[in-house]
């Protein structure tokens, strides 16, 4: 089995898609001739021509926009927007229309747009290609919202993003494109989107993550079972909307600690929703509060002060260490 | 030294085919039957019995916030009366009578502006969006149509209607440079009627007119008389014709004016004088075409009466159907969201029936 990085088992999974159903378009700026600003759709356009895979012009709320004209007219559209930093102008088009349309016509045609974006902080780049802004797009009834966090989640997951018949927000950890190379089969498979995966058993302390906040856990796990013999279990939401519950409440009903970990910022970020989940799904079985370990509520800062703003091992492995002792 | 040009030039050409008396300029009246013809003037009659309807229906309370369309039935009946049944449609809020030309039932344009979702089901064949509400942004759907319509090989167009508000949003300029640029067969159809709410054309934009904005995209702009059907017939044909063939996009303004006010909800005399709009209610694209078609004996009184009557009767019998749909079931609101339910949404949708089953009544405090 070939070992992959993200990146290219992102490109594999679009390749293969397309090969197998015509009607699976790709368009964004720079996808074609430039194979993607991280070269994500690397060699799409020498298999498929451009008539497949399509540079647009700059005009996110155009790509988006389109897209949703050609899902209504039958087709798989699949959308790039090069950084998520940059979609805020297509959010209308997601808001008002390609999570509408299935509802407005009662079932008649929907916007199935599927919109990859690399998302999220720890490339030293400039502003706005750091933001973390699952929140923003999981508020929205009609989009479903996915973050793969190894290169084998992000083939599946794109796999069954592309053939999934509703809009599907794909965020793609750009810190972790090329961080990690793990087996990844050959031939096309479907990570199902809804359902989260409990990736390292453990007694003592639910960690629930999503994206390249999977790795920052996995170190922390292990300086908890050295140094204080406790042992995390790791939960990887993979889907903010629809989200498995069932699978986040059961670690918890056996742990009866949480901790929410998150780049993004604190307030009504993510990890609230989880926490007001557990509370009102496994209050009786919690030990102390559930935690939240997120970024600040400021605009995600520049290189120089990126690593105060991240989460990092050393301050989950403390957040553990208080829950345990509260 | 000598000044610099800074604008290329360009000129804007004005198409009017009908004038108020009646009279047509042969030169420029498109071919249409005199079955054609009178089927036009039965449509725009009926939309315009239809819409009074409604107005009636509204004022009753029987009927939510709708946008009137009255005076404007030249613009957009004439712009869709050169649909295929193939080509799509994808309509803004004020485009009752193309919509009623697409086949769509009366009574379910009805449940919708109730406020009955059910209503925005319409029927897959007729190759017509749902309204859009929110200004500006459904244009770039017809250029995502139009774009698989062209990689299909499909010799079919599409046609987007909008106000000139419309034009002052950045979607605007991102569908008509779009369209531009895959040379979609998407005929753009702007119906100036002069006002987006309160706010006059003049304030709208600094450009004289819609149409000339088609030539910083690259494609063909058309002024046309809004309220002369058999202008906005011949244009609107032609750019479609062209669309169909892979001739690109075309940019349509067509002029008319917002006799009523913007909505039900909306007092347009806060915003403009009884002076103007009854100047523009004597050039009313109805009375325009009855008179031609009088001219022509194709129409006389008794045909007037006739297809009144008739107009009647089919927005009454619409009513009754209308009135005879069973209400809407509350867990209606979950079943589209998704195209399964998804475990959360089973969760909400049972909650609310579970508070159902108890006898709990919603809506305790009933809104306006």
């Amino acid at each position: 089995m070939a070992k992959l990085n993200m990146v290219e088992a992102i490109d594999q999974a679009l390749q293969q898609e397309m090969q197998s159903d015509p009607s699976v378009i790709i368009l964004g700026e720079d996808v074609g001739r430039d194979g993607g600003v991280f070269r994500v759709t690397d060699g799409l356009i020498q298999r498929y021509g451009e008539d497949r895979v399509i540079d647009t012009p700059l005009a996110e709320s155009g790509i988006v926009g389109m897209a949703i004209g050609m899902a209504i007219a039958g087709y798989r559209p699949v959308a790039e927007i090069q950084f998520a930093g940059f979609a805020y102008p297509a959010y209308d088009q997601l808001v008002s229309h390609a999570s509408r349309m299935r509802n407005r016509s009662r079932g008649g045609v929907h916007g199935a747009a599927r919109v990859r974006m690399p998302y999220g902080g720890g490339i030293r780049a400039l502003e706005h290609h750091s933001e973390s802004m699952e929140a923003v797009y999981a508020h929205v009834p009609g989009l479903k919202v996915v973050v793969p966090a190894d290169p084998y989640d992000a083939k599946g997951l794109l796999v069954a993003a592309v053939r999934d018949p509703d809009p599907v927000i794909f965020l793609e950890p750009a810190r972790i494109y090329r961080a990690i190379k793990m087996e990844v089969p050959e031939e096309p498979y479907v990570v199902p989107l809804g359902k989260a995966r409990v990736v390292r058993p453990g007694r003592d302390v639910t960690l629930i993550a999503w994206g390249a906040q999977l790795r920052v856990m996995r170190e922390a796990a292990e300086r908890l079972a050295a140094e204080a013999g406790t042992e995390a279990e790791i939960v990887d939401v993979r889907t903010l909307s629809p989200f498995d519950f069932e699978t986040v409440v059961e670690s918890v009903k056996k742990t009866g600690r949480a901790v929410v970990v998150h780049e993004a910022p604190r307030s009504c970020g993510f990890g609230a929703e989880i926490s007001a989940q557990i509370m009102e799904r496994a209050l009786l079985y919690l030990k102390a509060p559930v935690a939240r370990i997120t970024g600040a509520d400021t605009i995600p800062p520049l290189a120089k002060l990126e690593d105060y703003y991240q989460p990092d091992a050393p301050r989950v492995v403390q957040a553990v260490k208080d829950t345990m002792e509260f | 030294m000598a000044p610099i040009n800074t604008l290329v030039s360009y000129s804007v050409q004005s198409v009017k085919v009908l004038d108020e008396d009646g009279s047509v300029d042969i030169s420029l009246m498109p071919e249409l039957s005199p079955e054609q013809l009178k089927a036009l003037y039965e449509h725009m009659v009926l939309t315009r019995e239809f819409d009074e309807r409604m107005f009636k229906m509204q004022r009753q309370g029987r009927l939510g916030t709708f946008a009137r369309v009255k005076g404007q039935e030249g613009a957009h009946i004439g712009a869709a009366f050169a649909l295929r049944p193939e080509d799509w449609l994808v309509p803004a809020f004020r485009e009752t009578g193309a919509l009623l030309l697409r086949g769509l039932p009366m009574q379910q344009l009805l449940q919708y502006w109730s406020g009955d979702e059910r209503g925005g089901a319409f029927p897959r064949s007729l190759n017509t969006l749902p309204i859009a509400v929110p200004v500006g942004t459904h244009m770039i759907h017809a250029v995502g149509i139009g774009w698989a319509l062209r990689y299909s090989g499909t010799e079919a167009a599409v046609l987007t209607f909008f106000g000139e508000g419309a034009t002052s949003e950045g979607d605007f300029s991102e569908a008509m440079n779009m369209a531009g640029v895959f040379q979609a067969p998407v005929v753009f159809c702007c119906q100036n009627n002069q006002y987006a709410i309160s706010l006059p054309f003049t304030k709208q934009t600094a450009s004289p007119t819609v149409a000339q904005k088609a030539l910083a995209y690259g494609m063909t702009g058309i002024r046309v008389d809004g309220n002369d059907v058999f202008a906005v017939y011949r244009v609107t044909k032609e750019a479609l014709e062209r669309a169909r063939l892979g001739l690109g996009p075309t940019l349509i303004e067509a002029f008319t004016y917002r006799v009523t006010d913007h909505t039900t909800s909306d007092d347009a005399r806060r915003y403009r004088s009884e002076e103007e709009v009854e100047a523009w209610k004597r050039r009313d694209p109805i009375e325009r075409l009855a008179k031609y078609l009088r001219a022509a004996g194709l129409l006389d009184d008794d045909g007037v009466a006739a297809v009144q009557a008739e107009a009647e009767n089919r927005v009454a019998e619409a009513v009754t159907a209308f009135e005879a749909i069973p209400p809407i079931s509350p867990e209606e609101t979950f079943k589209h969201v998704f195209a399964d339910l998804t475990p959360p949404l089973a969760e909400e949708r049972d909650a609310l029936l579970r508070r159902l089953a108890t006898g709990a009544s919603p809506g305790a405090t009933k809104g306006e």
